[in-house]
């Protein structure tokens, strides 16, 4: 077990958030965590990269208990979230972003490697390597997240929303990078609005609902769920 | 934003450009060029024929000091607000902190009565209000923007209060004799004097330097890097394993070691210190200092130090239809404030990440609203 979170709650001041979440990510997986908007899935994100602290519960890491970890702490364990939306550094160049990504890392060859891997899986960002984060397009500015996530080299990789208002064509693009850096050996967390594409790709799924888990399964059956389509798919 | 604005945006982009492309030899040769001019800017032999510049209505040397000291403390105010982020109102308590300690710790009117000499002193200075800085940093550094400011500028006030009520500290009466720098010409006269002020201005200038180089080198480290990505993302920064607290508070403690500096030289050069020399409008001035020059840039800090409070000296002396134009310097220092706010916020001199950063913030205003 890479990820094992148990009976986790979190609280925003007076408000619960999360009521007990327990849910594990296996070595090699592509996990995806789908809900409708305010169910607590980036919550559960911040929970778990220790962004937020936990009220209660435990959260294991690679058999080490990371429940009161520091977050920088947790990347150097091989933790790395890409976050949601505009996460990136606006007045750094992609270049600059990319080599914030490895900041928890010393050895130059392997950052170089994984830099011109990151290029080859992101061409766009070769092109835009000197330009200002903040000029890039939303689409390129989510690419720029999830390959600067990547430089770090994790062991699991959380993606918050990756396919966030992008174009569908876009969106068919990176989740086939996903399942790409997932074949290279990444195990791979994945928080999605996108349900469909989501539950496409992801091996398991667990479907999150005002704070509480509702159901979980290997990702394909979700996708036939009849529970499921209507909530989530759009479809009666 | 009207052409003309723009035109002068772009003109200013292109000299910078420019600079950044000139050989190295080229800018080594122009920062020789303006090292050497402003040691030279106190003599009169010197500033008699730069026109308008000198001050009519004081000492040339003595404003030259006071401006010296104030570019001092926005180098160092700009490591907080410029690289780190952090928006500290209170800057000027951490001056207050350096000017007392080499108060109690010198003057003979001191309750300690230690008599040290102001060398011996000024270390001491500088790690006590380093050790202020974390001390008030290790708390307060958890909040964010809005309420870390009130905490800063809490902090000033009491500095100031403490200094106002408590006998220990004197309150208005203050401390007096506090020693001059140590030196002697060859004469026997001391260099560091009573009535010129030129020694002090040239002792800052020196300091100065020295701890332009020092930042200069520690924004082009990883602590550098860490600061900026602090300022620009925090989440951000944290997700990418950046100890956000540790930077913080090294900025913190490094922009407050900068200020007890500045506060230690200015107790021995004016060798008189009361509560009443820290008020909370210095703390603000230094601050619209930094963003008025360009926060996060050295240059566009020590521009901005300068100008502010050259210009504030500046006015003293000059009457306009029979009014003394000094009485107007803080009106005429919140126009121009409100001005730059409009047409150029990323400061005179901005840092080219801080431009684009302002940049981004203007799009995600403009397709929010």
């Amino acid at each position: 077990m890479l990820l094992e979170i148990e009976d986790v709650s979190l609280l925003y001041g007076r408000i619960q958030a999360l009521h007990g979440i327990s849910l594990t990510v296996d070595e090699g997986e592509i996990v995806a965590l789908i809900g409708a908007n305010g169910a607590g899935k980036s919550t559960t994100m911040r929970a778990i990269s220790g962004i937020r602290p936990v009220a209660t519960g435990r959260i294991r890491f690679a058999g080490q208990d990371i429940t009161k970890m520091r977050p920088d702490l947790r990347v150097r364990l091989g933790l790395c979230q890409a976050p949601e939306g505009r996460g990136i550094f606006p007045g750094m160049s992609v270049l600059e972003n990319l080599d914030m990504g490895a900041y928890t890392r010393r050895d130059r060859a392997g950052v170089a490697a994984d830099l011109a891997r990151v290029l080859e899986l992101f061409p766009r960002l070769a092109e835009r390597a000197k330009q200002p984060g903040g000029t890039l397009s939303g689409g390129e500015q989510q690419m720029l997240a999830v390959g600067r996530a990547l430089m770090s080299r994790p062991k699991l990789l959380l993606l918050d929303e990756p396919s966030m208002g992008l174009a569908p064509m876009l969106i068919q693009q990176i989740f086939s990078i996903i399942t790409e850096i997932n074949q290279q050996g990444t195990t791979i967390l994945l928080v999605e609005q996108n349900a469909q594409q989501a539950l496409a790709r992801a091996h398991r799924a667990y479907v999150l609902e005002t704070g509480r888990i509702v159901k979980s399964g290997i990702g394909a059956e979700l996708l036939h769920d009849p529970a499921v389509k209507e909530a989530y798919l759009g479809v009666a | 934003m009207s052409g003309a604005a723009e035109r002068i945006r772009s003109d200013w982009r292109s000299v910078g450009e420019r600079w950044r492309r000139a050989p190295k030899w080229m800018r080594w040769a122009v920062l020789a060029a303006v090292v050497l001019f402003f040691y030279a800017l106190p003599n009169k032999e010197f500033y008699q024929y730069l026109g308008p510049i000198p001050t009519t209505g004081s000492n040339f040397g003595q404003v030259l000091f006071t401006v010296s000291i104030y570019v001092l403390l926005a180098v160092g105010l700009n490591i907080v607000v410029g690289f780190a982020g952090l928006l500290d109102l209170g800057y000027f308590g951490f001056f207050a902190v350096g000017a007392y300690t080499v108060a109690v710790l010198t003057s003979p009117s001191s309750d300690l009565k230690t008599h040290w000499p102001w060398l011996a002193v000024v270390p001491l200075a500088v790690a006590l209000t380093m050790i202020s800085g974390i001390s008030l940093g290790t708390p307060t550094l958890r909040l964010r923007g809005d309420y870390l400011a009130i905490v800063t500028l809490g902090f000033a006030e009491m500095i100031r209060i403490a200094a106002t009520s408590s006998t220990f500290l004197k309150g208005q009466r203050g401390f007096n004799q506090i020693p001059h720098p140590p030196g002697e010409y060859a004469d026997g006269k001391p260099v560091f004097g009573v009535l010129d002020a030129r020694p002090y201005y040239w002792l800052v200038l020196t300091l100065i330097i020295l701890v332009v180089f020092g930042v200069r080198n520690l924004t082009r480290s990883r602590v550098g890097r860490a600061w900026v990505s602090i300022r620009e993302d925090e989440d951000a920064a944290q997700l990418m394993g950046v100890p956000t607290f540790k930077f913080k508070l090294w900025a913190f403690a490094a922009g407050a070691a900068i200020g007890g500096l500045a506060g230690a030289l200015y107790a021995g050069k004016v060798n008189f210190v009361n509560s009443q020399n820290f008020e909370l409008l210095n703390s603000i001035i230094i601050l619209a200092a930094v963003i008025l020059g360009g926060s996060g840039n050295i240059v566009g800090a020590i521009v901005g130090g300068g100008l502010v409070a050259y210009l504030i000296e500046r006015f003293r002396g000059i009457e306009l239809f029979g009014w003394e134009l000094y009485e107007f310097r803080f009106l005429f220092f919140g126009v121009v404030l409100v001005v730059m706010m409009i047409f150029r916020p990323e400061g005179l001199i901005p840092n080219r990440r801080r431009a684009a950063e302002f940049k981004d913030r203007r799009k995600e205003v403009s397709v929010g609203g």
